[in-house]
């Protein structure tokens, strides 16, 4: 039985990670577990602390259930922190009791530095580290117009942006001259600054607050050293991380002059019983503030438990890539070249908004370091260059250098030697992941559950999949693009081979490329396919029973069988007559009705039959389907710009209503929406869509690829000022482009980041013409505008096609016994079980 | 007990839809019936309930084929249902009832249970 005892003081991410290691290794077996973790919460993603504002909860970002930890035998004391560790005796002290020990772990993390301000302990001032700090600054910005941050680092911009996405006025205040001061040089700060001002977080460096004091209730005045002075409602701290080394230091153990726990390769401190990792850790004179050297440490640790004295902990690569409020930031090893003799190769495109610099070595052979700002689609290429001392090519700016000025393409996985670290989250090797595909994993998935690779920050996915990709094909194992078992191609190439044969029917189709009789994943796809590029009815009979359930009905189905309703109203602009009419309509067949998110009226309940009946009077009101059924263009959401709002600069109603009329017969691989705001202010969302059009002085700015949803994607800026038909021309394009390349049901989002090439590419296809397609691109969306029909209106006039919409054929007026209703807010919805009569 | 069947009908060829499905009411209960005209024989009947959710649904399911099974998969939540047997493919323990169809003429015949309709009809 066990007979010794290990406690873990810390349940945060190290912490937990080293559990997870631990619990599954033979020494486990020899000891008792206990956890003591200060915070009320199970050790959860730090960070992604911040998508805890954007409707994450803590069960989300969770990284262990309570049943795991019951499962693994492991005593979880949580809500519970350590206050004292007496070393003679072996044995720490919290509230609640004292418990022994035989081998103890640090796993105490840090502590968010707050500079020594006069008025820092202002109840409206906060810091930005645990879920309850998150609380406590939402709870305060319910009543506030201005959050302040302190510190233009990392977590200090990531902490603008939350207060951004809690709709205040966001400043960053930094003591030096530029952000993040550590990872950028001034070039590469200045062009952030510049972005994140575009975005409305106000920057002010070289700014020393002197003291916060109240003013009027509990607004707040900051004091600079400068004698300027900035009232905000709250201030959130980000000055810095220091380790939490408090209980260490207490009962005696070697700390840094800095602070920081003493470790040896082997995370054990000056007491041989005791051990540190993460955070808290100092190493080489070093404290590492990011989650991959913690994750190592704790690995390392659970081998030294399990005798495996040949692990060591050697250091760790402090590279970073983030996204900081949509704008792309990388640092790579030695950015500032403090090597001796190192050189510098810069290049600046302030049009564009990129900055990438390489640190090469005296003798040009290797890259020593890197700065990114503004598209990271470099970074991969670089940090392998960087990590695995790869030679550099004769020209190295190639490296950085866009295509069409001599650049060359991304380091495929080939050239990577077999050390190569791929995800540096869970310390996975490119041999590793070789290993793994010759052990039998056939796809990324088992590739994934096998090594753990990209299931942390997940930075690595595209480096990964090109490397599974490349070696399975390598292996002969063909990587299956095939949409199903019916045909051996991918949605791309079916576009071709229909296009390309001018066929005309799935029958033909699946005769002469495929297998079989075709499925549900095959047949909607080809619908799609074929509506693209011939444009003929979809419930003509060739198509119709190739389309998913909601096309086939042209309506969305409900859990009941029932139907919603959506008519068309471009740009969300209505006449009061149809507004009217609508509600008649629903009234008449008692339809639960509802203003949907995007801008439009949905009219629920109406049964199969019902609906020719509806769309009959809609129809004769002058209304169109709105396709909110189909994978083709749903709304173009619209603010109500310069006819009406005092800081318009174009009419975006009216450009509104020029795209939805222009795209909305269009069918692609997934549904498309777009919006347009009149100005900077930006009400219609337009950067969430996948079109985004915002005016501006001169015209127009164009957004493309951007996403709400399950996965919410910022929209890239791809093109500005555009005239009226520069815009229109450049949607056609980039649309056509969509359809005709994306995967079966690929959002543009989606889409954009399996791109090669990226933004830049897609840039050069659609601006410079590249590939010299533009003109078929756009004359095929002309024939699609051509060639619209609304569905609705030659569905009700064809009697054969009504004939679809019965309930029962043999039964006329035969009621559908499941469809039972009840009445709630004055409307009709859906009876649940247990109201059914 | 003694059970008879009956072949009752229930459309004719003109109700039919090529390689999808229609709803019928019986004394049975909703039954779908698929026309496959590609296939031999080219009539389905299954119910028309989707166990899943309790909707008449399945009749307006995508039809096709998996590994050679004639299966119609469900509009709602997408499981696929053997087209002969009533099997899901997804979940073992679950099916719908199937019939035996046939055209006569120009009538389509379904073969139901007179025990049982005479239990609903009770
Ligand atoms: C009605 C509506 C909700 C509402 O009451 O407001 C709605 C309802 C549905 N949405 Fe939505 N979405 C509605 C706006 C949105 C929005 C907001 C917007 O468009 O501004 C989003 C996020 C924006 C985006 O798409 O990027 C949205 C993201 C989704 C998603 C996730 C898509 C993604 O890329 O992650 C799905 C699932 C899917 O499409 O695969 C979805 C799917 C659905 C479906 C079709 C689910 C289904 O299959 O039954 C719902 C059908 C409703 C019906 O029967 O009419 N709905 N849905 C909204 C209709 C807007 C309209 O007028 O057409
Ligand atoms: C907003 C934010 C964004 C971040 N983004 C990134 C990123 O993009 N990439 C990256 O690599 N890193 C990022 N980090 C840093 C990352 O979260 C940390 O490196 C990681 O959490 C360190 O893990 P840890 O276990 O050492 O410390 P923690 O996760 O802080 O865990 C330490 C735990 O110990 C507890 N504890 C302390 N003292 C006691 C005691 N006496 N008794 C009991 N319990 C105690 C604490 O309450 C805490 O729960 C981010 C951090 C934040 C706050
Ligand atoms: S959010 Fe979910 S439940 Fe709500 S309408 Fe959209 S799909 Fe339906
Ligand atoms: S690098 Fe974070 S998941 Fe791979």
């Amino acid at each position: 039985m066990s007979n010794k005892t290990l406690i873990v003081i810390g349940n945060g991410m190290v912490g937990h990670h080293f559990l997870e290691q631990f619990a599954d290794s033979p020494a486990a077996a020899g000891f008792n577990v206990l956890v003591f973790g200060e915070e009320k919460q199970l050790a959860y993603d730090r960070v992604h602390l911040s998508e805890y504002f954007t409707g994450s909860t803590h069960t989300d970002l969770a990284m262990g259930t309570a049943d795991w930890y019951r499962a693994k035998g492991i005593d979880l004391h949580l809500h519970e922190p350590v206050t004292a560790i007496d070393r003679e005796r072996r044995a720490v002290t919290t509230p609640k009791g004292s418990y022994r020990y035989d081998e103890l772990v640090l796993a105490t993390g840090s502590y968010p530095f707050v500079p020594p301000i006069d008025g820092r302990d202002n109840p409206n001032c906060f810091v930005y580290r645990t879920l309850e700090d998150l609380d406590r600054i939402r709870a305060c910005a319910g009543g506030a117009r201005t959050g302040v941050v302190v510190g233009g680092g990392l977590l200090g911009l990531e902490a603008a942006n939350a207060l951004k996405s809690l709709g205040l006025d966001a400043h960053v205040v930094e003591f030096a001259p530029r952000l993040m001061p550590v990872q950028l040089d001034d070039d590469g700060g200045a062009l952030l600054r510049r972005k994140i001002e575009v975005l409305g977080v106000q920057v002010h460096t070289e700014k020393a607050t002197t003291a916060i004091v109240n003013v009027k209730g509990s607004r707040l005045r900051m004091e600079f050293s400068d004698e300027s002075f900035l009232e905000t409602d709250l201030i959130v701290f980000s000055a810095g991380i220091r380790p939490q080394d408090t209980l260490a230091r207490s009962c005696g153990l070697d700390i840094g002059e800095r602070g920081g726990i003493i470790i040896d390769n082997h995370c054990t401190t000056s007491d041989p019983h005791i051990h540190a990792i993460g955070e808290c850790a100092l190493w080489n004179q070093q404290v590492f503030g990011l989650v991959a050297p913690g994750y190592t440490m704790a690995r390392t640790l659970s081998a030294a438990l399990n005798d495996d004295r040949d692990a060591a902990f050697t250091g760790a690569d402090m590279s970073t890539k983030l996204k900081l409020l949509g704008v792309d930031v990388g640092s790579i090893g030695d950015a500032h070249a403090r090597t001796p003799g190192a050189r510098n190769i810069r290049f600046n495109d302030e049009k564009a908004g990129h900055y990438r610099r390489m640190v090469i070595s005296e003798d040009g052979r290797k890259l020593l370091g890197a700065i990114l700002v503004g598209d990271n689609s470099h970074y991969d290429t670089l940090l392998q260059y960087c990590l695995n001392g790869i030679d550099l090519p004769e020209n190295p700016e190639s490296l950085i250098l866009p295509e069409s000025q001599g650049g060359t393409p991304a380091l495929g996985p080939d050239a990577l030697p077999d050390t190569a670290q791929i995800c540096s989250c869970h310390n996975v090797s490119k041999g590793d992941v070789c290993c793994a595909i010759d052990a039998g994993a056939t796809d990324l998935g088992a590739v994934k559950a096998g090594t753990k690779a990209s299931t942390g920050c997940g930075g690595c996915a595209a480096l990964l999949k090109n490397l599974v990709d490349s070696e399975l094909e390598k292996r002969g194992v063909e990587v299956s693009k095939d949409i199903c078992e019916h045909f051996p191609y991918s949605r791309q190439d079916l576009f071709n081979i229909v296009r390309v044969n001018g066929i005309r029917t799935f029958r033909t189709l699946i005769r002469q490329h495929g297998k079989g009789h075709g499925c549900d994943i095959c047949k909607p796809t080809v619908a799609s396919i074929l509506a693209t590029c011939w444009n003929e009815h979809i419930l003509a009979t060739d198509h119709v029973p190739l389309q998913d359930t909601n096309d086939t009905f042209m309506a969305n189905m409900q859990k009941n069988g029932t139907y919603s309703i959506v008519p068309r109203i471009p740009g969300g602009e209505i006449t009061p007559d149809k507004l009217i009419v609508l509600g008649e309509v629903a009234k008449e067949y008692d339809l639960y009705t509802k203003i949907t998110g995007g801008q439009r009226v949905d009219l629920f309940g109406a049964t199969l039959s019902e609906l020719p009946e509806i769309w009959e009077k809609l129809i004769a009101a002058g209304f169109e389907t709105g396709h909110a059924y189909g994978k083709s263009l749903r709304t173009v959401k619209s603010c109500v710009g310069s006819t009406w709002c005092r800081y318009g600069v174009q009419d975006s109603v009216g450009m509104a209503i020029h795209l939805e009329n222009r795209y909305k017969g269009l069918r692609a691989p997934h549904k498309v929406k777009m919006a347009v705001s009149g100005c900077t202010r930006e009400c219609a969302e337009a950067q969430s869509k996948d079109i985004g059009v915002i005016a501006t002085e001169n015209g127009w700015n164009l957004y493309v690829c951007g996403n709400g949803g399950m996965r919410p994607r910022h929209a890239d800026l791809f093109a500005t000022d555009l005239s009226d038909d520069e815009l229109i021309r450049t949607i056609d394009r980039v649309l056509m482009f969509y359809v005709r390349t994306a995967d079966r049901l690929q959002r543009t989002s989606v889409w954009m980041e399996n791109m090669k090439g990226g933004l830049d590419y897609l840039k050069q296809v659609v601006l410079d013409d590249s590939l010299g397609i533009c003109a078929e691109l756009e004359q095929h969306m002309a024939d699609i505008v051509g060639t619209y029909q609304c569905e609705w209106r030659s569905a009700v006039e064809d009697p054969e096609k009504r004939k679809r919409f019965r309930e029962f054929v043999n039964a006329p007026g035969q009621k559908d016994p499941v469809q039972q209703w009840t009445t709630e807010r004055s409307q009709r919805r859906p009876a649940g079980e247990t109201e059914v009569a | 007990m003694k059970t008879t069947t009956q072949w009752n009908i229930v459309c004719t060829v003109d109700d039919l839809v090529p390689e999808s499905g229609i709803a019928v009411w019986t004394d049975d209960g909703p039954v779908a019936i698929f026309y496959l005209p590609h296939r031999l024989p080219a009539l389905f009947a299954i119910s028309h309930t989707d166990p899943f959710s309790g909707a008449n649904v399945l009749a307006r399911g995508i039809t096709g084929d998996l590994n050679g099974q004639p299966v119609v998969a469900s509009p709602l939540y997408k499981q696929h249902f053997n087209l002969v047997t009533g099997q899901c493919l997804e979940d073992e323990s679950v099916s719908v009832n199937s019939y035996r169809v046939l055209l006569d003429g120009n009538a389509v015949r379904l073969e139901l249970t007179r025990a049982r309709s005479l239990a609903k009809a009770a």
